[in-house]
């Protein structure tokens, strides 16, 4: 058990050089997601954690639909689809923009994946949901508010 | 893990609709015990992959920010019925789970 506790925390020091290797461009953004992306998830602006992935600038798009209630009942399970109609869409990134650290997954399609993915979410605050896809080497970003009337952050 | 990661995938045309529900709690690591006051230490699922029939076709990363249980849902075009999906998870204690299931 302690060797194991070893090699997660040595894992966990080397995402740092992970991550600066991406912010220099030396690794691209999907590569990452091979070592946990520690500097994005654990980035507290929308800002640095845009930065954490290698995301800079992405282009509103209106090919990115964000399914996600307008009022979420329970901030705890905020249900939240991200669909991308951009051809060639390699990876979808999920934001809740006012979380502690508002990188909340990062998704990498191969193979026959679709550009879709589900899940549910914790929502501290009424906020933009927002959702960065990369599609043919290049950032989009489309976003919701969902409101939230009981934070789900369990604080 | 108390109970297995429960997987349904179902054809719809000729996209296979795959739905995992995880069991973990993803603590944050900002939550304090109600009994004891004192931190509930962080302990969530940082890696998810999914393959058919062993090829990849999503690998994840998940924060904090994922609800307690993470439901995932995603969508294969090409696949079969009968096409094998695993499903693995590693948390950040290094803590695994996998499970498969047939499209069916």
């Amino acid at each position: 058990m302690n060797a194991l506790r070893r090699n997660v925390l040595k894992g966990a020091t080397s995402a740092g050089a992970v991550a600066v290797a991406v912010a220099a461009g030396l690794l691209k953004p999907t590569q990452a997601l091979a070592a946990y992306n520690k500097a994005a998830f654990e980035a507290k602006s929308m800002a640095d954690a845009m930065n954490g992935l290698g995301v800079s600038s992405p282009a509103d798009s209106k090919d990115i639909t964000i399914k996600a209630p307008d009022i979420a009942e329970n901030g705890a399970v905020v249900p939240v689809e991200v669909i991308s109609n951009i051809a060639g869409t390699t990876s979808i990134a999920i934001f809740a923009e006012k979380n502690i650290t508002p990188l909340v997954g990062n998704y990498a399609l191969s193979g026959g994946a679709q550009a879709y993915i589900s899940t549910r979410i914790k929502m501290g605050n009424t906020a933009l949901v927002r959702a960065v896809v990369m599609a043919g080497g290049k950032n989009y970003t489309a976003a919701k508010e969902v409101k939230v009337t009981i934070g789900g952050c369990g604080g | 893990m108390a109970e297995p990661m429960k997987i349904r995938a179902t054809m719809a045309g000729d996209v296979a609709d795959i739905k995992v529900l995880m069991n973990h709690p993803m603590e944050t690591g900002a939550r304090k015990d109600a009994k004891t006051g004192q931190l509930v230490p962080a302990l969530y699922i940082q890696d998810v992959t999914a393959t058919i029939n062993g090829a990849p076709v999503l690998t994840a990363n998940f924060g904090t920010g994922i609800s307690k249980n993470p439901y995932l849902g995603f969508k294969v075009k090409g696949a079969k019925a009968g096409d094998k999906v695993v499903v693995n998870w590693v948390d950040n204690t290094g803590d695994k789970n996998t499970a498969e299931a047939a499209v069916s």
